[in-house]
């Protein structure tokens, strides 16, 4: 293993992660404000209405494929009794559809982004290297896919790509097994870890609140003035007088 | 014991509105002039009939907005359930778009000093704020004010489809008046309802309704929840803005702005104390027509000393347990009876009231030749007047006409009366039995509904120093504890003491500026300038330091 492997394949995904930590914390403590979809629902809502529903759909699924192909170890399928081939056929079909719904999805958001014009006008640099960045990664992930198991013979990324994603959060990262890996996933994992270093600093913020809380709240939110933090709470020693 | 809430309430005399939009501009200056929120107006001011702002709003068949039963009689959100909302999260299908309120525009105000020299003027064109790009104006939040193209626009009116089958719309015959909206401030909110990061608030003190901006994120689906679609996109922060009721204005004692500037002086505001607890089971009245009755028993009796001892008991202040009883909400609503909420159908529980107008009625009469003002003649054509009464029961009772009728009626009646006295000198007290009022009562009416100066019209109280440790205005940290208010020195001479809330110095600064004859005079302001007040005229004591004398 090189030093280009080490610094590809142990260095960059801790830096990435790190960057993807802390940059939340730090969005969260400092740009609450900021945090928001941006939608552009008001300006056109024909194309949002296919396009946004096919790509979010479509990636919710890609991240549980990847949730099932990275972080489940393979022994743990085998055990449960899901056979090799059987777990390939889901994977591959389960995420050629994902994978064709949010690339369709995708295009018909940046397609929209460009062509209609109050959209496009609202469209900033950041977003714009936040759409290249995530089709990026998104087309190479496909590419990947459909070259090692549709085109190639089939290539067993478990064996592989995901007991080092794994070992990334053991802390004993093993680069030698991503060294090994098809251009093609190593080129998706590097734009992956791009685009998780960028994503605090983007709109994909959106997706860690994700209001799954809604289901379980009362309806109606009562609040008082004095449990509200305020905009700014008050810095040590200039608490108000008179308060226990 | 019953829960009971404060709940700040506002009732607009519709008789009163001329339709001059001043409440909309203020408020626009005040809250809505900045860029994202071109096309929002917080408050804004319809002609009836017409479709309103944004387009048909009222047709909930269309919008979704507001509350509904289900089979098992319980309240559901009409736009549907919470996992609904979650699925359908990525594209809002139920909400308005940009076309649906108006596309905002400037002109082109630049071409009129940069153009060359030629034979025609110069013109200013319009230009999209959405777009930049030149535009035609086609919409705007106001486009059919004064019933303009009535003919081809009002058949769309939501309310009067409803009432259309009965009568055919004659515009001959047409009739006509203001519908002054703001926020709600329901005590069954929608939009609070619907927002799945719960960022929407209903403050348990005053029941104003807010949204936390740090909060939001943007999913819009408060936007289809409120039924008066009150709530509104800022397409550049990303974030939902509403109505505040001018909270930093109301918690130190002064009305909001809207109603602080309305020309007509039609404008009331109160407290209403109310059980929290009966909130749900009132607004799930099977009987839509039932519903104003039923939101006025959620409402309890600020003079009953069993109310008064629970509201104590819940935390109440005294002094707004005071002012609840002298609020004039309670009085318009109860002992008068003439306000009605808009559109109590749709569950939400309105706390921004009317009191509808008895124009219409008057004007039918007048025209056919009829004393407008006699209580015989006016009882008459209350009852016979299908057109504008089935209308306004559309609008404030679901379509019930009666309580629409009883409301005219006392209207009419205190017309008719204190006509008698002003003219005869006589009192007619068959009139105010007609209606069920006493004379006295009908002259206090009078008296409110008339020449009610600001302190009766407006009685709010001051938010409590001691609760409001972290009033907005104390972002900085200074506390809210002073006595005496502006212009009074601390213990140390001028400008000692606790600094006045901004909002308080900018109030009487601009009373001080209004009433006085000199310009740029500040020293209410204890040698400190306040330049959001300064009009630029003179040099106020304290902008600069004073000269040193060389001799």
């Amino acid at each position: 293993m090189n030093a280009l492997d080490v610094t590809l394949w142990v260095v960059a995904p801790y830096v990435a992660l790190t960057v993807f930590v802390l940059g939340h914390i730090w969005r969260y403590r400092y740009d609450k404000f900021g945090w928001t979809t941006r939608s552009s629902q008001m300006y056109e809502s024909r194309l949002l209405r296919i396009g946004s529903p096919l790509f979010h759909f479509g990636i919710l699924v890609v991240l549980l494929g990847h949730i099932g192909g990275l972080v489940i170890p393979k022994n743990w399928t085998e055990a449960a009794g899901v056979s090799e081939h059987a777990y390939h056929l889901t994977a591959v079909v389960l995420g050629t559809v994902a994978g064709v719904c949010t690339v369709a999805g995708l295009a018909i958001l940046v397609y929209r982004r460009r062509t209609v014009g109050p959209v496009f006008t609202a469209t900033t640099r950041n977003d714009k290297l936040m759409y290249a960045l995530l089709a990026l990664t998104i087309a190479l992930g496909l590419a990947a896919t459909v070259v090692a198991n549709v085109l190639g013979g089939g290539y067993d990324y478990r064996t592989t790509i995901s007991p080092w994603f794994r070992s990334v959060f053991y802390l004993q990262p093993e680069g030698h097994l991503m060294a090994a890996a098809p251009i093609l996933f190593k080129l998706h994992a590097l734009s992956a870890m791009v685009l998780f270093a960028v994503w605090p600093f983007t709109r994909l913020v959106h997706m860690l609140t994700a209001p799954v809380g809604y289901l379980t709240r009362p309806y109606i939110v009562y609040r008082s003035r004095d449990d509200r933090a305020g905009s700014r709470p008050p810095r040590r020693g200039w608490e108000p007088a008179g308060r226990p | 014991m019953t829960r009971v809430m404060a709940q700040l309430a506002m009732v607009m005399n519709l008789d009163k509105c001329i339709g001059c939009h001043t409440c909309s501009v203020t408020c626009k200056q005040a809250w809505t002039n900045r860029a994202g929120t071109e096309y929002v107006w917080f408050n804004n001011v319809e002609t009836r009939p017409g479709q309103g702002y944004p387009r048909t709003y009222e047709d909930q068949d269309k919008w979704k907005g507001g509350w509904e039963l289900n089979r098992r009689g319980r309240l559901q959100l009409k736009a549907g359930g919470r996992l609904k909302k979650l699925l359908t999260i990525f594209a809002n299908p139920l909400m308005p778009s940009i076309g649906d309120y108006y596309e905002p525009w400037t002109y082109d105000y630049d071409r009129l000093f940069s153009a060359p020299v030629t034979e025609d003027t110069p013109v200013a064109r319009p230009r999209s704020l959405i777009t930049g790009e030149p535009t035609k104006i086609k919409w705007s939040a106001n486009w059919d004010d004064d019933l303009a193209g009535a003919p081809e626009l009002a058949p769309a009116d939501p309310v009067l489809r409803k009432v259309s089958d009965q009568v055919k719309l004659e515009f001959e015959r047409a009739f006509m008046f203001y519908l002054p909206r703001i926020c709600e401030h329901c005590l069954n909110p929608s939009c609070v309802a619907s927002c799945p990061s719960g960022a929407m608030y209903k403050r348990s003190e005053d029941g104003i309704v807010l949204v936390d901006q740090d909060r939001c994120r943007g999913w819009r689906m408060c936007v289809t929840g409120c039924p008066y679609k009150k709530v509104y996109f800022n397409h550049r922060t990303g974030k939902a803005e509403k109505c505040t009721f001018c909270y930093p204005r109301v918690e130190v004692g002064i009305p909001t702005v809207c109603s602080e500037t309305c020309v007509g002086r039609l404008r009331y505001i109160g407290l209403i104390l109310y059980d929290a607890d009966r909130v749900a089971e009132a607004a799930s009245t099977p009987d839509e027509k039932a519903l104003y009755e039923a939101q006025k028993s959620v409402m309890l009796d600020p003079r009953d000393p069993e109310v008064i001892a629970a509201a104590r008991a819940s935390g109440i202040p005294e002094d707004w347990l005071e002012a609840a009883e002298n609020s004039p909400i309670h009085k318009l609503i109860f002992d008068y009876g003439v306000a009605l909420p808009l559109h109590p159908e749709y569950r939400t529980m309105p706390m921004v009231w009317y009191i509808p107008p008895l124009s219409p009625v008057v004007d039918v009469l007048r025209e056919t030749g009829h004393d407008g003002e006699r209580a015989g003649n006016l009882f008459g054509a209350i009852d016979a007047l299908r057109i504008p009464i089935g209308y306004l029961a559309e609008l404030f009772s679901a379509g019930d006409p009666e309580p629409v009728r009883a409301v005219l009626r006392r209207l009419a009646a205190m017309r008719s009366y204190m006509r008698g006295i002003n003219l005869a000198g006589e009192r007619d007290e068959s009139i105010p039995a007609a209606v069920g009022l006493e004379g006295d009562q009908i002259e206090e009416m009078y008296r409110l509904l008339a020449i009610a100066p600001y302190g009766e019209r407006y009685v709010i109280p001051k938010a409590h120093a001691e609760q409001g440790a972290r009033l907005e205005e104390l972002a900085t940290g200074c506390s809210l504890d002073y006595e005496g208010g502006p212009g009074m020195g601390g213990p140390f001479g001028e400008a000692s003491g606790p600094p006045a809330p901004v909002a308080v110095e900018n109030f009487h600064a601009l009373k001080e500026r209004q009433a006085t004859d000199d310009l740029g005079r500040a020293d209410e302001l204890r040698g400190r300038v306040n330049l959001l007040n300064w009009d630029g005229k003179g040099t106020p004591d304290g902008l600069f330091p004073k000269r040193k004398d060389k001799s």
